[in-house]
């Protein structure tokens, strides 16, 4: 049955890439597709992290070509691997780097996230050094005194294993898993945000962009510069914050047809206004 | 006579279909927990094969992204925050069902059923998200981290109330009139004739209620995930951080891939594990009395 | 009366006057400050444009409309579902089967432990058996169907309990009288056995509308208006689920959603016992 869908889908991606050969003699790029001739659904699957701006993005892209219906599924970069590795899907969404053993995708970077450590406002220490961070994370440093602040024990607050978040924060940090030493595991960064907003002993990492927009609306939270450079989207842009992840989109096969138009749109700077709207960074600029 | 042979035949006829179709029909529902079970068994094969199932309770920690995966602490975690909240709520939610029945005045006894009604249906992640914004940060007043074995507790027995209180209150509602009058006519006060006689007989109904209501706060996840801490540990107060079975499926699942992911379908086969424990030790304690 | 008791026993039915009255004082006050808090800060923000709009900016403007039209479906199909397999299996449990009888003894454990299934390992489930097994992708077909899993449990054990509650000399009766098990069952056991019935409608109705995990894996996360029961559609629990914990300021609009679920939760209820209290009734007083 999924057999028969499959099929069909690609029977249409290629009936559609075939009438596109034919209209514009060989040429198959997305600007050279009219309105008329995109059409059909594309899946897209995997993290919810990217979920909300490749759903916007999709919404534009309808707008475009009104017989094209883009259908946006979340559960996570491994379930957008796994769903366009089975052919469920038809682009997948990584919130990572690609791993070495996923080399058979296709991945096309549409946007970067910075990670910011966040500690509460009412919080007096100022600044953190990274052997400092370091300390705090694998328990050498546990009051709040030894780096200049309250007497108060520190909660650390930890990313659950395999989120990207801690995987670029560990890597940047030079640290072990097995050495953190966490009070509280958390999974989205808004749960994060909201776990270090209810707690003034709270220390946390999370996507500098949602900090941002949170610290911005008057959530007591505040974002702690890191090796001397302040956390702000404006400094992941500029290339000068250390700690930042791509955001991907996958294919099994190089991309051809309706994919390859969407991806390149995706891609193209008519969707930079999106991407800030969602706090994310671009590309280029 | 031969239109009343027939009858009689017609009848027996239907009593036979409608009994197959109904044996058809509940057939559904077991293969649903054959496959559901299955799912799991496949899912979780390929980490089983060549990791074994005894290392998921001896291993050092739970470090999938490092080979390894000790799922003690998180049995020990499930277990009490089930025990904490079943303990809390089962009293709370035949109290509520009593009330309604033997102390609310009408006025309030309606409103208060529909309250719990709604109580019902408040998505978990609802309920999690009040954990997280109003109750965590009381409790991190108190003692923190404020994540917390206790948060979870409380949440799980605002979440599981409403299922006992409504069987209780449903079984409540099918006491013979006879038995109530009876237990006046004898003098009996209120409370005494609720405990001798009104709560023997719906013994099976708070039964079913109880066992439902421990299913409930087992399975649940979104909320526990909210305001339990998810540290992996065996807690030693009720104010440290635990992670559950459920959480820690729902928590990683989004990244997993290969040996991590097949582990967290183990963790659902343990989690299951337990379930047919608690069912079958159910079912031991009651001897089959419950359903007579 | 009060006077003819002794001391202790009368102690005794004070302190239950007070435990009871004490629990249900909790349980409201615990349910106020909850639903006080969603009312407060969601009822801003709740307007007929709200209810009729589509989601913009990732949710944080706009409204839910295709979003309401979805978890209507969904629910639809789940309970179009789980009825029809509920009822039969109560009835035959609590019926057709002895107590004792292995077939019975096993579905009613299957049950027990089925109750238990966490809400994401039905959503994986139905992932891999609805949306890719059977081919419905993600669609409301596929979250309806998982639900209707999900739900069976409660609406049969509570269901069952309501059959089990009616009076055996109900059944005597109509068997002096020559009543076929059929018809005994549909005039006159199943209109008794109401109240169970309801109690596991309004569970699983509640379960159905509340759940996220087994949904954003099934019916999915699309929230354009749904024009088959093949697309995709976002329920209103993912919607507030996503808002409050994956999109950066879309907490008022997850606050405003979360109150119109309760909303239309309490309609359903209220519609549910409207229907009990007076249709069924007539219908026993027509027999």
């Amino acid at each position: 049955m999924s057999c028969v869908f499959r099929l069909n889908r690609c029977g249409s991606l290629v009936t559609l890439l075939t009438l596109a050969l034919l209209g514009t003699l060989g040429s198959a790029t997305a600007q050279t597709f009219s309105a008329e001739q995109l059409s059909g659904k594309l899946v897209i699957t995997g993290a919810s992290t990217l979920a909300p701006l490749i759903a916007e993005i999709g919404k534009r892209f309808e707008s475009h070509y009104p017989k094209v219906r883009v259908d946006v599924q979340t559960g996570g970069s491994s379930r957008g691997v796994a769903d366009v590795r089975q052919g469920f899907a038809d682009i997948g969404m990584v919130s990572r780097a690609m791993k070495a053993e996923e080399k058979d995708l296709h991945a096309f970077s549409v946007a970067r996230d910075g990670v910011g450590v966040i500690l509460h406002k009412e919080n007096p220490v100022q600044a953190l050094t990274d052997e400092q961070v370091v300390a705090i994370y694998t328990g050498k440093i546990i009051n709040w005194k030894d780096v200049g602040g309250k007497d108060a024990p520190i909660t650390v607050v930890n990313k659950a294993e395999g989120r990207s978040t801690l995987e670029v924060f560990l890597h940047y940090f030079k640290i072990r898993n097995t050495d953190v030493k966490a009070h509280v595991v958390i999974g989205d960064n808004e749960q994060g945000i909201k776990t270090v907003a209810g707690n003034r002993h709270a220390i946390g990492y999370v996507s500098i962009g949602t900090a941002e927009y949170d610290e911005s609306q008057g959530v007591p939270i505040k974002l702690l510069s890191v090796g001397g450079v302040a956390a702000s989207t404006e400094t992941v842009r500029n290339g000068t914050f250390p700690i930042s992840r791509p955001l991907h989109i996958v294919t099994r096969t190089p991309p051809v047809g309706l994919t390859k138009a969407f991806i390149d749109y995706a891609q193209s700077k008519a969707v930079h206004d999106i991407i800030k709207q969602q706090y994310f960074v671009p590309m280029v600029d | 006579m031969t239109s009343l042979s027939n009858n009689t035949l017609s009848r027996w006829s239907t009593d036979e279909l409608l009994c197959w179709s109904l044996r058809g029909i509940a057939t559904i529902a077991g293969t649903i927990v054959m496959l559901i079970v299955v799912f799991l068994i496949v899912e979780a094969l390929p980490v089983l094969h060549h990791v074994g199932l005894l290392r998921f309770f001896t291993d050092p920690s739970w470090h999938p992204a490092e080979g390894l995966y000790n799922l003690t602490p998180m049995l020990w975690g499930t277990l009490f925050a089930m025990t904490g909240s079943v303990l809390i709520a089962t009293p709370l939610g035949i109290l509520s069902a009593v009330f309604c029945h033997y102390y609310a005045p009408s006025v309030l006894a309606r409103p208060y059923r529909r309250l719990i009604e709604l109580l019902a249906g408040v998505p978990s992640v609802v309920y999690g998200f009040w954990g997280l914004v109003v109750l965590v940060p009381l409790i991190a007043e108190i003692q923190p981290p404020g994540p917390s074995l206790l948060a979870g507790i409380l949440i799980l027995t605002i979440m599981i109330l409403p299922t006992i209180a409504l069987m209780a209150d449903a079984s409540l509602a099918n006491v013979p009139q006879q038995y109530l009058r009876g237990a006046a006519a004898l003098g009996l006060p209120r409370w005494a004739t609720i405990r001798g006689v009104v709560f023997p007989a719906v013994r099976s109904g708070l039964f079913t209620g109880v066992i439902l209501e421990t299913g409930r706060a087992i399975g649940e996840t979104m909320a526990i995930l909210m305001v339990c801490g998810n540290v992996v540990q065996i807690p030693s107060t009720i104010f440290d951080p635990i992670r559950t079975l459920t959480a820690n499926i729902a928590l990683e699942m989004a990244y997993a891939i290969g040996d991590h992911r097949a582990a967290l379908f183990v963790s659902g086969l343990v989690l299951l594990a337990m379930i047919v424990a608690l069912v079958v030790s159910a079912e031991w304690v009651s001897r089959g009395r419950m359903y007579g | 009366m009060a006077e003819t008791l002794s001391r202790p026993q009368n102690l005794r039915e004070w302190l239950a006057f007070v435990l009871v009255w004490g629990a249900a004082g909790l349980v409201t006050a615990v349910f106020c400050w909850l639903l006080g808090d969603i009312v407060w800060h969601g009822i801003g923000h709740v307007s007929w444009t709200f209810l009729t709009a589509p989601p913009e900016n990732a949710g944080r403007q706009g409204g839910i409309g295709p979003i309401l039209a979805s978890t209507s479906l969904i629910l639809g199909v789940c309970l179009a579902v789980s009825l029809p397999i509920g009822i039969g299996t109560a009835v035959l449990l609590a019926e057709f089967t002895s107590d004792q009888s292995l077939f019975g003894r096993i579905t009613r454990r299957s049950l027990d432990i089925l109750a238990g299934v966490p809400s994401i390992v039905f959503g994986l489930f139905g992932n891999a058996f609805f949306c890719k097994m059977l081919g419905l992708g993600f669609s409301i077909l596929s979250g309806g169907l998982t639900l209707a899993c999900m739900v069976l449990p409660v609406l049969i054990r509570s269901t069952e309990e309501g059959f089990r509650a009616v009076p055996a000399s109900y059944r005597l009766s109509a068997a002096a009288l020559g009543l076929s098990r059929t018809t005994t069952l549909i005039h006159l056991l199943l209109p008794a056995a109401v109240p169970g019935l309801l109690v596991g409608l309004v569970l699983g109705v509640g379960r159905a509308i509340a759940e996220t995990a087994a949904l954003i894996f099934t019916s999915g996360y699309v929230d354009r208006m749904p024009e088959s029961l093949l697309d995709s559609g976002r329920a209103l629990s993912i919607h507030i689920f996503d808002l409050s914990m994956n999109v950066s300021g879309g907490d008022t609009n997850a606050y405003a959603s979360a109150l119109i679920l309760v909303i239309m939760l309490l309609a359903i209820n209220g519609t549910v016992s409207w229907l009990a209290t007076y249709g069924l009734h007539r219908k026993i007083m027509t027999v």
